[in-house]
């Protein structure tokens, strides 16, 4: 049988539309054979969540650039525990200062992703990821 | 369509050279052979970032079909390949702009006047998202933007704290603003006014250039068609009130940051030029009445002689189109003028500090390609917006540059070298291949909405990453020289922020005259469902304090907003 594949949805939310970073994920994983969504740009952690509810995604990969990751991502992750995802998977990529990470971690980011990290490292924490969450693949 | 149109991809070729010499031969055979059995080439891929192939040496051989009084001339006369003035930087230094903007209008005014005190020579303006959006600080789209990436300024009353004290007669200032940038400049030009500051001697640049933002930046508002008419209004407005502004500084920056090759950055940068022109054409203006104030901004990037090259031929590529294209007579309106800015995407948020030197590296490139102002980065942009130190050692590398390494002392160094004026040579054609090809496809509009320079970019940049993934391609201490890091200090943005903007947006709505803000808005709506210049409305509009968001939603209202089909 074949193995399930991989559903990701790749987010830039808020207001910031430098998105090279969202696309090469995309690509990226795509390329590593995973189902890639790609919501588009300006979205607001309210349509993340429902998409990611509707496509029934294992994992959220947000690219956020400009700042306002905390504001973002706190509202994203209640939305996500209201609706009962609270097996999604949520990781950030992007320009994060050092000093908000363990909050965005409390918060229940699963992985925040700074410049220079590798497309492979991220494919291999997602494959670690869900195999290790029981509703993944 | 032509065969052209019908290409995917443009790879770029290396000239054919003409026949090597005798002694390159026998150099060959008996020299280098003999050299490369005992000690071959190391394991590296000889090409530039843009993954451009290098070859091993350059010659008379790759020049044999270039002319140099045809092909270079000298600085300051066509085709302006060595500069576009004759002394270039003996005469005047470049303008060292460092492009600054957070928190509140007041945090940034502090900022800036921190940086003329330092030494800085004129002011840049960075927005903030939600005013680059046109949305107040108060819009629910706002939150936790607000002050982030730039300055807050949703009214007049922002605008004139952002110049307090800051003589707009004297200094040149300019604004990163795209979509909304005819009411940003219409704000600008009001607290110019009220210095008493003559709009016929101001100067300044205003961005405004829409069609990267389609193509890479993505902050846009209205589509295409209304929004190259609120750039030809602001040329067409610039060009009877404000001889000395630039109203509009065409950027291939953002389509490099957004992951192009050096000569997309060109081709597709001209290419928007040469857009904005036949729109202003259309609209009746004379090439020779608005071309002079057209100017450029370009990425400053890692590869130092390609970016050199980059720069040459742009001067080249666009005496070229404006003589030939557009038949303009005034030699002003055939000389590109551009601002530089080193590499954001280039800097690492591992080892920090290494960041002073590619920086360093990237600007020296600026200045030997003949640049007219620049940016240099700080160290620290990898993780959020410069510290005051940092901004400080950035704004010192320029001025290193300018004062102790000598390179100012003559113009164009790289002329007539082998390598820099073959490369300028397929950096041109290159870019040319390009512009025929979007020509083919009907112009930039409608090739951006095909998604063709969205996809070339996108494709780009992939190739990019890959090739760092694979350790191709080497960044020092990312994917080599990795060592222990130890956190540095960022600037922290003060969360009040967002609060008091609200307050001081309460306080303005409640303390203006809200019916003659109703009025103005009322005939900014019937203008814009019509065909006049906007610009008169905009400031009128301003004057009354109406705010930037109100502004905007009026012109939505007729405009629409654009949606971009996204492609990855």
């Amino acid at each position: 049988m074949p193995e399930k594949k991989i559903r990701v949805l790749i987010a830039k939310p808020g207001l910031d539309g430098h998105d090279r970073g969202a696309k090469v994920i995309a690509r990226a994983l795509r390329d590593a054979g995973m189902e890639v969504i790609y919501t588009g740009l300006r979205q607001t952690p309210e349509m993340i969540a429902s998409a990611a509810l509707q496509e029934d995604v294992d994992v959220i990969g947000l690219s956020i650039l400009s700042g306002a990751h905390n504001t973002l991502c706190a509202r994203l992750m209640d939305l996500l525990r209201a609706k009962g995802m609270t097996d999604v998977t949520v990781l950030i990529g992007g320009i994060i200062p050092e000093a908000d990470i363990a909050g965005l971690k409390k918060a229940g980011i699963a992985e925040i992703f700074l410049p220079g990290t590798t497309t492979q490292a991220i494919i291999d924490f997602i494959r670690q990821r869900v195999a290790a969450t029981p509703q993944g693949a | 369509m032509s065969d052209k149109a019908g290409k995917e991809h443009i790879v770029p070729a290396s000239a054919a050279r003409g026949k090597p010499s005798d002694a390159e031969r026998e150099w060959e055979q008996k020299t280098l052979g003999p050299a490369l059995e005992k000690s071959p080439d190391r394991p590296a891929d000889f090409t530039t970032v843009s993954s451009y192939p290098i070859r091993r040496l350059y010659t008379e051989a790759d020049l044999a079909d270039c002319n140099p009084e045809r092909d270079l001339g000298t600085p300051g006369a066509p085709p302006y390949t060595r500069g576009i003035h004759p002394a270039m930087y003996r005469a005047r230094l470049w303008t060292m702009r460092q492009f600054a903007g957070f928190g509140s209008a007041e945090d940034t005014n502090r900022r800036f006047r921190y940086l003329l005190s330092q030494g800085q020579t004129g002011l840049s303006v960075a927005f903030d998202l939600p005013t680059l959006m046109g949305y107040d600080s108060d819009h629910s789209l706002a939150d936790g933007e607000v002050g982030k990436c730039g300055v807050a300024v949703s009214s007049l009353a922002d605008m004139e704290a952002l110049f307090d004290h800051i003589p707009l007669a004297d200094v040149t200032t300019s604004m990163t603003i795209n979509s909304p940038a005819a009411p940003i400049w219409a704000m600008y030009l009001a607290v110019a006014e009220k210095q008493g500051a003559d709009w016929q001697k101001i100067s300044g640049t205003l961005q405004n250039d829409i069609l990267k933002e389609y193509i890479a930046q993505k902050e846009y508002i209205y589509p295409p068609a209304p929004s190259m008419r609120l750039v030809t209004d602001t040329i067409e407005f610039g060009a009877k009130h404000t001889p000395k502004f630039n109203p509009i500084s065409i950027s291939g920056y953002h389509i490099r940051e957004a992951g192009s090759t050096a000569i997309q950055e060109l081709a597709f940068t001209l290419r928007d030029g040469i857009e904005y022109v036949e729109d202003c054409l259309r609209r009746g203006l004379a090439i020779d009445e608005f071309a002079p104030r057209l100017s450029f901004f370009f990425n400053a990037h890692n590869d130092f002689f390609e970016e050199i090259a980059k720069y040459r031929a742009a001067r080249r590529i666009w005496q070229a189109v404006m003589r030939e294209r557009f038949g303009a007579k005034n030699p002003r309106s055939w000389a590109l003028r551009f601002h530089a800015q080193t590499a954001e995407c280039s800097l690492t948020a591992q080892q920090p500090y290494n960041n002073v030197v590619r920086t360093a590296v990237q600007a020296l490139a600026a200045v030997l390609g003949g640049t007219q102002s620049l940016h240099t980065n700080s160290l620290d942009e990898a993780w959020a917006l410069p510290t005051k130190s940092a901004a400080t050692i950035a704004l010192r590398t320029q001025q290193i540059l300018a004062h102790e390494s000598g390179v100012t002392s003559t113009a164009d160094p790289f002329g007539g070298s082998y390598f820099v004026e073959t490369l300028t040579n397929e950096v041109e054609r290159g870019a040319n291949d390009y512009i025929d090809k979007i020509d083919a496809l009907g112009g930039m509009v409608a090739a951006i909405e095909r998604g063709y320079p969205q996809r070339e970019i996108a494709d780009a940049a992939y190739r990019y990453q890959v090739a760092v993934d694979r350790k191709e391609k080497i960044i020092v201490g990312v994917n080599e020289y990795v060592g222990e890091e130890k956190p540095i200090e960022i600037l922290q943005i003060d969360e009040g922020v967002a609060q008091r903007q609200a307050g001081r947006l309460r306080r303005l709505r409640a303390e203006r005259s809200n019916d003659e803000v109703g009025r103005r808005l009322k005939a900014l709506r019937k203008a814009a469902a019509g065909s006049e210049n906007l610009m008169p409305h905009l400031y009128d509009a301003v004057k009354a304090y109406a705010t930037l968001g109100e502004i905007c939603d009026a012109m939505r209202e007729f405009f629409g907003v654009y949606e971009e089909i996204a492609i990855t």
